[in-house]
């Protein structure tokens, strides 16, 4: 997530769910949280009736709607020019946290004189038409060019050029920048913010969104008037902001507002980014991303200097800030995954470690399977991508073009299936399935880590049915049986498996593994005596201590299993610290340094939450500080500080390089330091706000005869399509079309249309109708309500069609698949698809 | 001790996890699989297979065509368009409500049965014996409130126990337990109206002057039923959730019934002796 990395340092978020009682103003956009997020949706009906105001801001009005305050419509993809507004309404009409602007934003930074911002050109400076892609080299701070942005992660692979910095002594923190804390200076950070967002007035919000200027304004004066010393603001979003060609863009606009309603790491504020599973946190903390390893720790790539291990640590560590530790994180990572067998003086072992070769996320991958470039099989774990999967018949057809697939699923899902789907002849089909019955939730331990970072532990209810294993278990035999095959190898290529530690003690006849075993090691412990280590500061370089994933470490703390803490809220108080156990070290807000004022006093007696007590010389109050725990307000950095030395004792943003928010990021984004409002790859009308540039011009797309685009403004396809998701089903239906008290409640996919634009199609209520894009066609009963808003765009009437895309050819209730008609199009920085606004065409009937 | 519900349909989401969370604990059979086009109700009404039901009332405004009708209000009302203006106040265009059996203090349902299989437990709720329904079906048009039905494959009528195995465990029902935003609570009947009392006079203060208890003696249990168990707070005429306004015994209409008979009967029989007169 670097709409949050870039801004403020990691990629989550900020905040708790229970804290939302705690809000005088929740607003939620780009999530229907109340259908998706039920459960959690009760914090924000709490603050409701502790008399907040709750605000929903959705191109349809849904269940979420319905509980709120204020209801505002937005054409879908508009987010940046709403929240664009809301920060020009905020600068214009000087409602802006100035106290905590100055201090603890890098507003007063002055920019490198190169950088042109984005105005007529709709284009940054740095823009190469050549390569489509932009150089980061002009929107750097003057003078001191960062080396790294603590985004997390493989942080090249986010960062782009800008990851080859200069010489090492421009680089540290310690020295002061250049800097205008009256915020006058045209060339620091808050003027440009102030002319970038000028054109984004409340007149334009209404002509790009079709959200009338009223309820805008309306929105505007809330959120202000709940921000500031007593009050505070939060948003909460889903896969409504991520799922664009710009989604990173739009989580950063919304970072910036909250930056300047000063509403980061203070209770009742903070950014609730919604997960749209259980544990889609974990499962990129620990760490499915193919250029990840855990951790956000960054996977070795052959096209950097990661030659040797050496050159590895040396080429990722940071100069200042927090990832100066990352030799620590890396070798004990080491340490966890080969023992003995690794050792960090000569690093040897690491030379046969896999390197990433190119981009080889999902999309990439799956046109590879397809086109027969070398990928031959395929281990899918609680996925359904033949459905789930944006254009799924393109995943279908990859599928089908493996020579194996190994599907662990409770259902036959169509992941499964593919081989006789779509008309295929089962014959002609050679692909070898291995269908795995696996075990369900309540059938083996192990942790969630949901959406605010917090890691909840589940005990094993009932032993799992015949032959159905949980996912952990096959993994871990897999692993036994690789390693016995290969165990008389000589060959160095497979130095890797043979070192590999896979010893983790097993319970019971099927011999499960010990799965908090592997709590224990992704916690940490001293190589000598095996004994769990505190948390991250006690990780060593030297190869004494051993970590499977640094953020988690603290969670197996003196050999407790902290994660599996449940003491009711109702006997504590509503920060919960005795419930689960959240990442990192347990801080439940994140840069709660923020709760206080820059001389460590809480900004309030009534948002107080962490605060400096000049008694006991350390940071103390309701939750785990954010801070070096000793730190004092008045600390002020020497020039030659190096790592978290550098971070001033005013510096919330520890993760940081300069400890400030970024409104501007001088490096960290592909598509430019500040949000610009781009159009979706396909959308039916012109860019009002910058007319040269359609949509994100480093959006990637795929020039292939199986992927064709709606061109934007085509009218053929005249309608913008949302996709989402109902409380009745579960994201592809895998969990939930199965299950007959499920399916009845939602039986059949539907299209949710307008009285109007029924009336103009001549559809009834409950009528087939056919959608169609350039890449499929599909069948659906036409749901009318007014609940779906007919947007005005120029004089011009602007239909949208709300889908959910929960069925598939399988199941108890069966239904086309939504997917099949959503384009590849992918966020540069972070390759997820656009699936919230795409074009279509709708006919009546089955055509 | 008598225990009961309190459903507020103003903090309820419309989750229908107070559906699941029942057909689960009581193993009852999913309905069927049809899409009904009735906004996001596809379990439509509550029955011997479905003893919670959310009801999904869109722009109530709209609907409440019982009455009165202002067809020049009405004819507005459709021609407004969103995003016509700012939603400043969303509540109530799309209404939940988690319908269930209303325990009724004189429940129709119960005088109706024949074989005594229709009782008031322990916990002075109404509790259909399975073993000793004969699936005579008197109860179901009894009810006022169309909650009972008998179950096809087996013959006999099933409603909302209030999850009596639960409580003799000291548990709440499953509904209740499972609702993620306290819409549905339970507990004793005179704390509940005590809730019921105080959360409406916090409506009031607030603005919703429409909030008010139904189930009390006064709504809704007129006609000799005196009140309900199960109470809801409704934020609109009952009608818009399909609730009787004054849902009666069935004897009450015995007299009535009886008297135009005996009157038929009177006037036929003068009309015969009139006829064969001489």
């Amino acid at each position: 997530m670097p709409g949050l990395g870039v801004t403020y340092g990691r990629g989550g978020a900020t905040s708790t769910l229970q804290d939302l009682q705690n809000s005088d103003c929740i607003i939620i956009e780009g999530s229907n949280m109340a259908e998706a997020h039920p459960v959690g949706f009760r914090h924000p009906m709490i603050a409701r009736e502790k008399g907040a105001t709750l605000i929903h801001v959705d191109p349809r009005f849904t269940r979420t709607s319905a509980m709120c305050d204020i209801y505002a419509p937005i054409r879908p993809g508009t987010d940046i020019a709403f929240l664009g507004g809301l920060i020009n309404y905020v600068i214009e009409n000087e409602r802006y946290f100035e106290e905590y602007v100055v201090n603890y934003t890098n507003a007063a930074t002055l920019v490198t004189e190169d950088f042109e911002d984005a105005d007529a050109s709709g284009l940054f400076s740095g823009w190469d038409e050549e390569t489509k892609s932009y150089s980061a080299e002009t929107w750097r701070y003057e003078g001191m060019p960062l080396r790294h942005a603590a985004v997390g992660g493989s942080q090249d692979s986010v960062v782009g050029e800008a990851g080859e910095g200069p010489a090492a002594e421009e680089t540290h923190g310690g020295r002061p920048r250049p800097n205008d804390p009256s915020l006058q200076h045209p060339r620091c950070v808050f003027q440009i913010l102030k002319r970038h967002f000028a054109k984004y007035t409340p007149e334009m919000v209404e002509r790009v969104t079709g959200c009338p200027k009223e309820a805008f304004l309306k929105v505007a004066e809330t959120i202000c008037d709940n921000s500031g010393r007593d009050r505070t603001t939060a948003f909460c979003y889903a896969v409504g902001w991520t799922q664009h060609s710009k989604g990173v863009q739009i989580i950063r606009t919304v970072a910036i507002l909250q930056l300047l309603l000063g509403n980061i790491g203070r209770p009742g504020g903070g950014i609730m980014a919604l997960r749209g599973h259980a544990t889609i946190q974990g499962s990129t903390d620990i760490a499915t991303l193919y250029d990840v390893l855990p951790g956000y720790l960054p996977m070795p790539d052959a096209n950097k200097t990661h030659d040797t291990w050496q050159e590895y640590v040396e080429t990722e560590t940071a100069e200042t800030g927090w990832w100066s530790n990352i030799p620590k994180y890396l070798t004990s990572i080491m340490k966890a995954w080969y023992g003995e067998a690794f050792d960090p003086e000569n690093g040897e072992l690491f030379d046969h470690f896999p390197r990433l070769t190119g981009d080889h996320s999902y999309y990439p991958t799956l046109m590879d399977m397809k086109d027969g470039k070398g990928v031959k099989g395929c281990f899918v774990f609680g996925q359904n991508f033949a459905v789930g999967g944006p254009h799924a018949r393109l995943a279908r057809d990859a599928i089908r073009n493996l020579d194996w697939i190994v599907v662990l699923d409770a259902f036959e899902v169509e992941t499964a299936t593919a081989w006789k789907l779509d008309g295929v002849r089962p014959e002609e089909c050679g692909t070898e399935v291995f269908f795995m019955p696996s075990a369900l939730i309540a059938e083996k331990d192990g942790s969630f880590t949901q959406t605010q970072r917090m890691l909840q532990w589940h005990d094993k209810a009932v032993e799992p049915p015949d032959d159905a294993r949980s996912d952990a278990w096959f993994v871990f035999h897999l692993g036994r049986r690789i390693q016995d095959l290969y165990k008389d190898s000589t060959e160095p290529r497979d130095a890797l498996i043979k070192a590999m530690t896979w010893d983790y003690p097993t319970e019971g006849e099927t011999e499960e593994p010990h799965i908090e075993s592997i709590l224990k090691e992704i916690n940490g412990y001293n190589v000598a005596d095996g004994s769990p280590v505190g948390g991250f500061a006690e990780l060593k370089a030297d190869g004494s201590t051993a970590c499977g994933g640094w953020i988690y470490s603290g969670v197996y703390a003196g050999g407790e299993n902290k994660a599996r803490r449940r003491k009711p809220w109702s006997e504590q108080d509503n920060v919960a610290a005795e419930w689960g156990w959240a990442w990192p070290m347990d801080r439940r807000i994140l840069y709660n340094r923020a709760s206080a004022d820059p001389e460590g006093k809480p900004w309030s007696e009534k948002k107080k939450y962490v605060w400096w007590d000049e008694e006991q010389g350390k940071w103390t109050g309701l939750d785990v500080p954010d801070f070096q725990a000793d730190k004092p307000p008045d600390y002020r950095p020497d020039p030659d500080a190096r790592g978290v030395d550098s971070i001033p004792g005013d510096g919330p943003f520890i993760m940081q390089g300069d400890g400030r928010g970024w409104l501007f990021a001088p490096v960290g984004l592909k598509d430019g330091p500040l949000p610009v409002h781009y159009e979706a790859v396909e959308s039916p009308v012109p860019n009002l706000l910058y007319e040269k540039v359609h949509h994100d011009p480093v959006a990637k797309t795929f020039d292939r005869p199986d992927n064709p685009y709606n061109p934007p403004e085509d009218p053929r396809f005249p309608y913008v399509v949302t996709t989402y998701r109902l409380t009745e089903h579960h994201t592809s239906g895998a969990m939930s079309r199965w299950i007959p008290w499920l399916s009845e409640l939602q039986p059949e996919l539907f299209a949710e249309i307008s009285p109007d634009l029924a009336a103009d199609k001549g559809v009834n209520n409950g009528d087939w109708v056919t959608i169609e894009t350039t890449r499929a066609k599909i069948h659906c009963k036409a749901l009318v309500s007014d609940r779906i808003p007919v947007y005005d765009f120029e004089g011009k009437k602007l239909h949208t069609i709300g889908l959910p895309y929960h069925w598939g050819p399988n199941g108890l209730v069966k239904g086309d698949v939504v997917n099949d008609l959503v384009p590849v199009s992918l966020e540069p920085n972070v390759a997820i698809h656009e699936a919230k606004a795409f074009t279509a065409n709708l006919e009546a009937g089955r055509v | 001790m008598a225990t009961g519900f309190l459903t507020d349909t103003t903090v309820c989401i419309g989750c229908k996890a107070c559906e699941v969370a029942c057909k689960q604990w009581n193993q009852l059979p999913a309905d069927g699989y049809e899409l009904t086009g009735d906004s996001y109700d596809n379990t439509k009404t509550l029955s011997g297979t479905t003893w919670r039901h959310v009801a999904f009332i869109e722009n109530p405004k709209k609907k409440r065509l019982t009455g009165d009708v202002d067809l020049v209000a009405l004819a507005e009302d459709v021609r407004e368009q969103l995003p016509g203006g700012a939603e400043l106040d969303a509540l109530g265009r799309w209404a939940f409500m988690s319908d269930v059996c209303k325990h009724c203090v004189e429940a129709p349902c119960q005088q109706a049965c024949p074989t005594g299989s229709i009782i008031r437990n322990e916990f002075d709720n109404v509790f259909i014996q399975p073993d000793i329904c004969n699936g005579c079906g008197y109860c179901i048009p009894a009810c006022p409130y169309g909650v009972i039905t008998r179950v096809p494959e087996d013959g006999r009528a099933f409603k909302c126990t209030l999850c009596y195995d639960r409580q003799k465990d000291g548990l709440e029902p499953a509904c209740a337990k499972a609702c993620p935003t306290e819409s549905i609570m339970f507990g004793e009947v005179e704390e509940l109206e005590r809730r019921a009392e105080q959360r409406v006079q916090e409506l009031h203060d607030r603005g919703y002057t429409s909030a008010f208890v139904y189930g009390t003696p006064e709504v809704g249990g007129t006609g000799g039923i005196g009140g309900n168990h199960s109470k809801f707070i409704l934020m609109d005429e009952p009608e818009t959730y399909n609730l009787p306004r004054h849902p009666f015994l069935p004897q009450e209409k015995l007299n009535q019934a009886s008297a135009a008979s005996i009157a038929a009967a009177a006037v036929l029989g003068a009309v015969v002796a009139w006829a064969f007169r001489g």
